[in-house]
């Protein structure tokens, strides 16, 4: 044992770090750094799941049951296997519409219900007490384990204010209100609270492996040794199976598992640090899985060290407090002293996100709404409330730790950790059915889930809390045993003679029963009203439209002078001012009393509001200020076509913008080309015009000149003026193609004939130049489709663009055919210079020629370019092949008409 | 909510775990064996958790969505 300063002393040292730890979380919050922004954090500050519970309770389980324990959290583990759907789809909700508490997500998805938030509110509270008693208990308990002499009661009856526990719980709700309730902040986020909770998961993870570890390996010889020695004593063995020897009770096991798994996601401090507090939805991402890391951690020794302490202490010792007793008992004072920081953080941290979620929810969800009905209230209309909601959330921490204490001292002796932890996780199971169905189901309706709750609570009443209460001697067990009246077919843990399943087993069976049961069949009476819709609709489709920029369901007549002030009560009329700025600059609006009051201002204020108020409370209040006329469900339908149809038009006016400006730079691309265009037309023109010109004046001005020079002379006026006219009709030949104003007159063309022709109107100029031409044809070909001369036109290019470049007297030129299935192609090979790589391309572009400048044949440039427009306006493609040896090979392709491809011209008409 | 293959693989891992951790695929490992010099099912029970939250982490920090 240890004194009594020691352990004050270390405790009170314990709760000041904390106190450090979380003011450096809020200080570096407003320096705009903040310390809970990494997944791992979110975390961490999940594990405020695991309580005095999990650090006591689990090895007194272990003690009796063997694996029992495990359910518990093998609920949670499945739970995050679908949080990247369930808790995400949760926070999202959450952030579109200021949602700070379960209560107010469930009343704000049934249309805004303050009966609906002040129940769920009120089941929270009767069935959380319970629970932070344990708490509470757990910490008495961890406290006289360290300060009495072993085998001394653990607790003794004192006086309550002679009582420990009773200041323990006066000092969690001043740490409580310090952190949680110290300002209003219309997000109820709280920094500085999530660093602490993240600091404390750390502090009892590795406070209760070094008493695992110690246990395991200071006490015994490793865990072979432990188990093996577990294994010799016969009521030790049979904690290492399933069944114990007496059947598996599956139904148990299922039923805990599941009992668990929607209590993590339905227990108020769960859906503060997972939903409120949570920074950013991707964090999700990796605390999905390293959630359930650290609950199989801090798992993992739970039963070594119940086996040791059994071993250790015989059997009838108190199981609970096996953490601390280890190490006293072998006289490890400093790891004593460590596992109870580790048993008082994982207490004060699931009381003190608790009792901030609790006070939050009985603020915004009990006391606002009574109080909005008293007169004195609304006659108090101009005055500033922030100060005075803070006063409630205090006064509602301290109460509801009070509260706990008062059960503690009333019933905490009964029952174990783990039986009133029980209790309370199957009050907050009822939330499920209309949580998770209203996110999945837009059916549900206000008087379903007010029907499903009332009935989930009526029954959890009956079968769970009474039963407890009188087991816990405060009242006659009689009807337990025998049914109120003697009925036996109501006796509150077999009811209709339901004797086969275990007390929390055949609870939960019933009230979730009742509950789902009714949640549909009163759902599906009448249809959803309109209110009930758009939420329906907002919360179902969260991640299809988002309520800032989605439809918004408000009709009727506001004033900013009234808007603005009611936000000001309520927030402080600085941070109204403020966001009343904020929201004009999103809207393009140069300053708040430029504002339209408009749907979108007046939502964007019950947002607001309902952050601080929360949204039943807020709908109320806006409801007083403005003018609005009802919508009945053909509006809502309305609004939202409107909406979707404005979300269609938009998205086609992007897509129309973007063919506009593709359409604009084709254009743009288009006129430069032209420009290039011009001034290669020009400059072609100019030089057999300069030539023309100076020849003309020469003659003009030498009246001697000889005969034989001016005739000279003139033949090259003549040959100028030519190639001026033939580079006209290229150019409008050109420009008529590419514009589509071309004439084709198309025949049925025998290519044999045709290549044939050409090489025979070419014959004279070959014959000067003293070219040979070879003609390779297949036997028998198709008759094509196309225009002779335009084809004939393309030959007569390539014949005398070859015959310009092949050696004077040596030339050869090969003319070859060939067909396919899909077409034929046409080459011409000559065995001149070839075409350089890098000019391949570029003489397919107008006024490029081949050669170099200096000994280039004449030319306009324009024939290769042409050529290549008529065949590709029959379908085919022209190129310049590039695997020759020597010269340089012009191929251009024909494919057969789509429907004949491949077969013989029989079908053509 | 369905849409992508890590929401279906998400499904498919939850419906794995559920039939995992309960009867009567549970009850194979309850026998009077060890592994190791350790327990068989207690020993079975957390290797099975921790291969579900191996596979959960695989399936989340994954690249694809």
């Amino acid at each position: 044992m240890l004194g009594a300063p020691w352990v004050v002393g270390v405790a009170f040292a314990y709760l000041l770090l904390l106190f450090a730890v979380a003011s450096f979380g809020d200080r570096r919050a407003r320096q705009g750094r903040s310390v809970i922004g990494t997944p791992w954090i979110y975390a961490l500050s999940m594990a405020v799941y695991c309580s005095a519970w999990t650090y006591f309770g689990s090895v007194g389980r272990a003690a009796s049951g063997g694996v029992w324990f495990l359910p518990i959290y093998l609920g949670p583990m499945l739970a995050m296997i679908l949080a990247w759907m369930l808790l995400r789809k949760m926070i999202r909700i959450a952030r579109e519409h200021r949602i700070t508490s379960i209560a107010d997500f469930i009343a704000s998805r049934y249309g805004k219900s303050q009966a609906l938030a002040g129940l769920v509110t009120l089941i929270t509270v009767v069935g959380i007490v319970p629970y932070i008693a344990l708490q509470l208990k757990g910490i008495a308990v961890a406290y006289a384990l360290m300060t009495n002499a072993p085998g001394a009661p653990v607790t003794d009856a004192t006086p309550w204010w002679a009582d420990s526990t009773f200041y323990v719980a006066l000092a969690l709700a001043g740490f409580t209100i310090v952190f949680g309730a110290r300002h209003l902040d219309s997000a109820e986020r709280h920094e500085g609270m999530v660093a602490a909770i993240a600091f404390e998961s750390m502090v009892k993870l590795l406070a209760f492996l070094a008493v695992g570890a110690f246990a395991v390996w200071g006490l015994f010889d490793g865990l072979g040794d432990l188990f093996a020695r577990a294994r010799a004593v016969p009521e030790l063995a049979r904690l290492l199976t399933l069944g114990q020897g007496t059947g598996f009770a599956y139904e148990q096991w299922f039923a805990l598992t599941m009992l668990s798994g929607l209590s993590v996601l339905c227990l108020p401090r769960q859906f503060q640090v997972m939903v409120v507090e949570n920074v950013d939805e991707r964090h999700l991402k990796r605390a999905a899985w390293v959630f359930p890391l650290y609950l199989l951690l801090i798992n993992l020794f739970v039963l070594p060290i119940a086996l040791a302490g059994l071993l250790h202490f015989g059997a009838g010792a108190n199981a609970e407090g096996f953490v601390l007793t280890l190490p006293l008992a072998a006289g490890r004072e400093g790891l004593a002293l460590l596992a109870f920081v580790g048993g008082l953080s994982a207490a004060t941290g699931m009381v003190i996100v608790e009792a901030i979620a609790v006070s939050t929810m009985v603020c915004n969800d009990l006391v606002m709404p009574l109080l909005l009905r008293t007169r004195r209230f609304r006659a108090a209309a101009g005055r500033d409330h922030t100060a005075f909601l803070l006063g409630i959330r205090r006064a509602a921490i301290v109460c509801i730790l009070l509260l706990g204490y008062l059960y503690f001292r009333l019933a905490g002796e009964a029952y174990a950790l783990v039986g009133i932890g029980l209790i309370s996780f199957a009050a907050v199971a009822q939330f499920a059915p209309a949580m998770l169905g209203g996110m999945y189901w837009k059916g549900g309706t206000r008087e379903g889930a007010l029907a499903g709750l009332l009935a989930g609570f009526a029954i959890w009443i009956y079968t769970l809390m009474l039963p407890s209460i009188a087991k816990s001697g405060w009242w006659s067990t009689g009807f337990v045993e025998h049914g109120p009246f003697g009925i036996a077919l109501l006796k509150p843990e077999a009811l209709l003679g339901m004797a086969r399943l275990d007390y929390l087993t055949h609870s939960l069976f019933w009230s979730l029963l009742a509950n789902i049961g009714l949640y549909v069949a009163v759902s599906l009476w009448r249809a959803p009203s309109a209110g009930e819709t758009s939420q329906a609709l907002l919360f179902v489709d969260v991640f299809h439209r988002n309520a800032a920029a989605g439809p918004a369901f408000w009709r009727g007549r506001a004033r900013v002078a009234d808007l603005l002030p009611l936000l000001g009560r309520f927030l402080g009329t600085a941070r109204a001012e403020a966001l009343f700025d904020e929201h004009a600059r999103q809207r393009g609006v140069p300053h708040r009393d430029a504002l339209q009051p408009d749907a979108r201002l007046v939502r964007f204020v019950e947002r607001q509001l309902a952050g601080a108020i929360g949204s039943a409370s807020a709908r109320v209040m806006v409801a007083s200020v403005v003018e609005e006329e009802p919508l009945d469900l053909d509006d809502v339908m309305r609004i939202l076509d409107e909406a979707s149809q404005i979300r269609a038009y938009s998205h086609r006016l992007e897509q129309v913008t973007e063919e506009l400006k593709r359409a604009n730079e084709q254009l743009k691309s288009l006129d430069r080309l032209k420009d290039d265009f011009m001034s290669s037309v020009t400059h072609e023109l100019r030089t057999p015009l300069t030539s023309i010109r100076a020849l003309a004046e020469l003659m003009r001005d030498d009246e001697q000149m000889p005969a034989a020079q001016r005739q000279e002379f003139l033949d090259i006026v003549v040959a100028e003026t030519e190639r001026l006219s033939r580079l006209v009709n290229q150019v409008l030949d050109m420009a008529k193609i590419e514009s589509g104003h071309a004439e084709w007159h198309n025949t049925d063309v025998d290519l044999r004939k045709l290549l044939t022709q050409a090489v025979q109107t070419t014959t004279e100029m070959m014959r000067e130049r003293g070219a040979t031409v070879d003609l390779h044809m297949p036997e028998t070909l198709p008759l094509l489709r196309a225009d002779a001369d335009r084809l004939i036109q393309v030959l007569l290019n390539l014949l005398s663009n070859a015959a310009k470049f092949v050696p004077r007297g040596s030339g050869h030129i090969d003319v070859r055919l060939e067909s396919d299935s899909t077409g034929v192609t046409i080459a011409v090979q000559d065995n001149g210079p070839g075409v350089p790589a890098g000019q391949r391309e570029l003489i397919f572009e107008r006024f490029r020629q081949g050669g170099d400048a200096l000994n280039r044949p004449q030319g306009t440039g324009l024939g290769l370019p042409i050529s290549r427009q008529i065949v590709e306006h029959f379908g085919g493609s022209m190129w310049l092949r590039d695997d020759t040896a020597q010269g340089a090979c012009f191929c251009f392709s024909l494919p057969w008409p789509a429907s004949g491809a491949g077969t013989n011209s029989g079908d053509k008409t | 909510m369905l849409e992508s293959l890590r929401s279906q693989r998400l499904l498919a891992l939850f419906c794995a775990g559920l039939a995992l951790l309960n009867f009567p695929l549970l009850a194979l490992w309850d026998r009077d064996s060890s592994m190791l010099g350790l327990p068989l099912f207690p020993i079975a029970l957390f290797v099975l958790w921790a291969g579900l939250i191996a596979v959960l982490a695989l399936i989340l920090e994954g690249r694809e969505d």
